[in-house]
């Protein structure tokens, strides 16, 4: 393999784990502050993706489509989790996988009904649909590059935001002590409300940016979701730090497992890399519980 | 309906044997729902639009559809086709997309003795050893895409090809298609896990190997994805990406718009094929659907055909299978993609043509026929079949 090679292959992880870092931050949140499982996380990163379809095809700015995605997303989310999720928290973990499960077939079939069973177009802005040239004779696809810059841009927002906000002050004490933190005024109700729609916008900027490299289909949030589980298991639940950290080792390992290994090697590459995790760590790499 | 039916049934028995059916019983069972929906829906309005031209009759007599979803799950094929089979009683059944579903209810079907016409899967195993005289096949056998594409490759004088496909059995079969009529170096040989978003890793390894062409079979989302990062990395420009018709088809397109320029690939049938059949078929699909029909619809529509000619061909007597039999072989109807037979196997005979995607005159992006690559063309295994 030449040092080429080799340096387009890590941009390459780096910037499948990116992309899985912004699904896996509102996951992990969710299950560690709110102790829920929520298998509907990938519905929103599809309903995000047709967004941004819908209104890029209509308004013609990529911009507007993300921005339109992630707020339209976002409201989605927080209205779910006021109607639905709410609910669930009291329940034990089987009712809240059979309801979210029930809300993706739900969000499956609703998509399908406004815009059809076939997949629709979300194409990468003109300018940015090329490859750029890094090096001499290194080109790299310039979506890609967009990727990896958005994704870093939102990691150093969130942990900003996570680190030395009070909001994100809350956020860790809920995540860390839920019950603590209702007992030293923490308003959980809302700070649940919050997280999630925080959690969906991240998931329909996930599904507007990758629009432009993937199918836009039903379906298309549950493939991407049992990646974004493994992140979180190999993180540590609740832990945005985790959150990255095992994002970027997947996106890395799978890369990586693609380039080298035999295929069949290859697909179970970041099973193995999970197993390996939970054998030496098992609460994950960054547990936020103590 | 029920007394109606044992009403009909009764004055039958009672005029004796030889009678014909008061209504034609098609179960319809395809995958309707989840990501690879929009096939079976295709087919499905394909089948639909011929029964609107016919007056929702088949043969002469009215047709019933009874539309199952079987969700790409064998487990819920099978449930469906019992009930299929014993509760609604069907007289033919068609539909079915993936082969391993096909495989699936084959047996049952066929136990039944019930025809089965198929307006997708064909899997080689029915085209082989295990032909089955209640089995009939209007599509293609699945090598037989792959199969014209590598021989347009070999012609082009392309010598050194690289090959993507998933790591399951019909992505093997695939290329080994291909490799039938391709004689050339393969340069690489990539197999990836089945339902897979990224192709970054892929696409490096394919750029530092130079070859000069690219042959994909990844159906449904997978070839979306490849072929957007095809585009995005700059290789479409320097190394031409071919695959078989259904990685090129209108859903695909629909899908990748311009990332699809330039591709070109193989089918039994194009939507500018210039024949009358053809036309109607397109404009009528236009007109009720508002999109161009890919392959699958077109299938479902000759299916639908077919089953219309035999009916009538055997006046409705749907009890004499030996009758139905020969009459659904003969192959009496128009096809939309021109001529068409059955092989002694009961899977076509028929010509395969080289279609590249590009704008056409209206400015949308679509396929346009460039010329035709086997003539007649049969498949490999029907040799092997037992049936004369």
């Amino acid at each position: 393999m030449t040092a080429a090679l080799a340096a387009e292959q890590a941009l390459n992880g780096l910037q499948l784990g990116l992309m899985l870092f912004l699904m896996a931050a509102g996951l992990t949140l969710v299950l560690g502050i709110m102790d829920t499982i929520n298998l509907a996380h990938g519905s929103l990163y599809m309903t995000g993706a047709y967004l941004a379809a819908a209104v890029y095809a209509a308004a013609g700015s990529f911009l507007v489509a993300v921005v339109a995605a992630v707020a339209g997303t976002a409201l989605i989310g927080a209205l779910l989790e006021m109607t639905v999720l709410r609910a669930l928290y009291r329940r034990d973990h089987l009712s809240q996988v059979l309801a979210t499960f029930a809300i993706i077939l739900i969000a499956n079939e609703t998509i399908r009904m406004i815009w059809g069973p076939q997949p629709v177009a979300l194409p990468t802005p003109r300018a940015l649909s090329g490859p750029v040239e890094l090096l001499p004779g290194f080109l790299y696809p310039a979506w890609r590059l967009v990727l990896i810059a958005a994704g870093l841009g939102v990691a150093v927002l969130l942990f900003i935001l996570v680190t030395y906000t009070r909001a994100g002050m809350r956020v860790r004490a809920g995540a860390s002590n839920r019950e603590m933190a209702e007992v030293m005024g923490v308003d959980v109700k809302r700070l649940f409300t919050v997280v999630f729609a925080i959690g969906a916008a991240l998931c329909a900027l996930a599904g507007a940016l990758l629009g432009p490299l993937l199918a836009v289909q039903v379906g298309m949030g549950e493939s991407i979701l049992i990646l974004a589980f493994v992140v979180v298991v190999i993180g540590g639940i609740g832990s945005i730090r985790g959150a990255f950290v095992g994002a970027l080792l997947v996106g890395v390992v799978d890369t990586a497992g693609r380039a080298l290994l035999f295929p069949a090697l290859a697909s179970i590459a970041i099973y193995v890399l999970m197993a390996a995790v939970l054998f030496w760590k098992p609460q994950g790499l960054f547990p936020a519980r103590g | 309906m029920k007394k109606a039916g044992s009403v009909a049934l009764a004055l039958a028995l009672a005029m004796g044997s030889a009678h014909a059916a008061d209504k034609v019983k098609v179960g319809f069972l395809s995958t309707l729902s989840g990501p690879g929906g929009a096939l079976g829906v295709d087919i499905e309005d394909g089948f639909k639009l011929a029964l609107k031209s016919t007056g929702s009759k088949l043969g002469g007599l009215p047709a019933e559809l009874v539309v199952v979803d079987d969700q790409q799950n064998p487990d819920v094929a099978k449930q469906a086709t019992d009930r299929l089979l014993k509760r609604d009683k069907v007289d033919l059944m068609t539909g079915i997309v993936f082969s391993n579903i096909m495989l699936a209810v084959g047996p049952t079907i066929f136990d039944s003795k019930t025809f089965y016409v198929s307006a997708n899967a064909g899997p080689s195993q029915y085209a082989g050893a295990q032909c089955n005289p209640y089995f009939f096949n209007v599509a293609w056998q699945n090598d037989n895409l792959h199969e014209a594409v590598g021989k347009h490759v070999a012609e082009k004088g392309f010598r050194n090809v690289a090959l993507v496909a998933p790591n399951y059995p019909a992505g093997k079969d695939a290329l080994t298609g291909f490799k039938r009529y391709y004689n050339g170096k393969v340069a690489d040989e990539i197999y990836t896990k089945l339902g897979q978003l990224d192709y970054a890793a892929e696409l490096a390894q394919i750029r530092a190997t130079r070859p000069d062409a690219v042959y994909i079979f990844l159906p449904g989302g997978m070839g979306i994805n490849f072929i957007k990062q095809y585009a995005a990395a700059g290789l479409a420009k320097d190394v031409p990406l071919f695959g078989p018709g259904f990685s090129a088809d209108e859903d695909v397109i629909r899908a990748a718009g311009d990332a699809m320029n330039g591709m070109y690939n193989a089918s039994q049938w194009a939507h500018d094929l210039p024949n009358a059949e053809n036309r109607r078929f397109v404009a009528d699909f236009e007109r009720e659907y508002g999109r161009l029909p890919s392959l699958y619809a077109s299938q479902g529509y000759d299916a639908a055909l077919l089953i219309d000619a035999a009916v009538r061909k055997v006046k409705g007597n749907l009890d004499d299978k030996e009758a139905l039999r020969a009459a659904l072989a003969a192959a009496d109807f128009k096809s939309v993609r021109g001529a068409f037979k059955f092989n002694r196997n009961h899977y076509p005979v028929q010509d395969y043509y080289l279609r590249v995607v590009e704008k056409d005159a209206k400015g949308r992006v679509t396929n346009r026929t460039v010329g035709t690559i086997f003539k007649d063309h049969a498949d490999a295994y029907a040799n092997e079949c037992a049936m004369k």
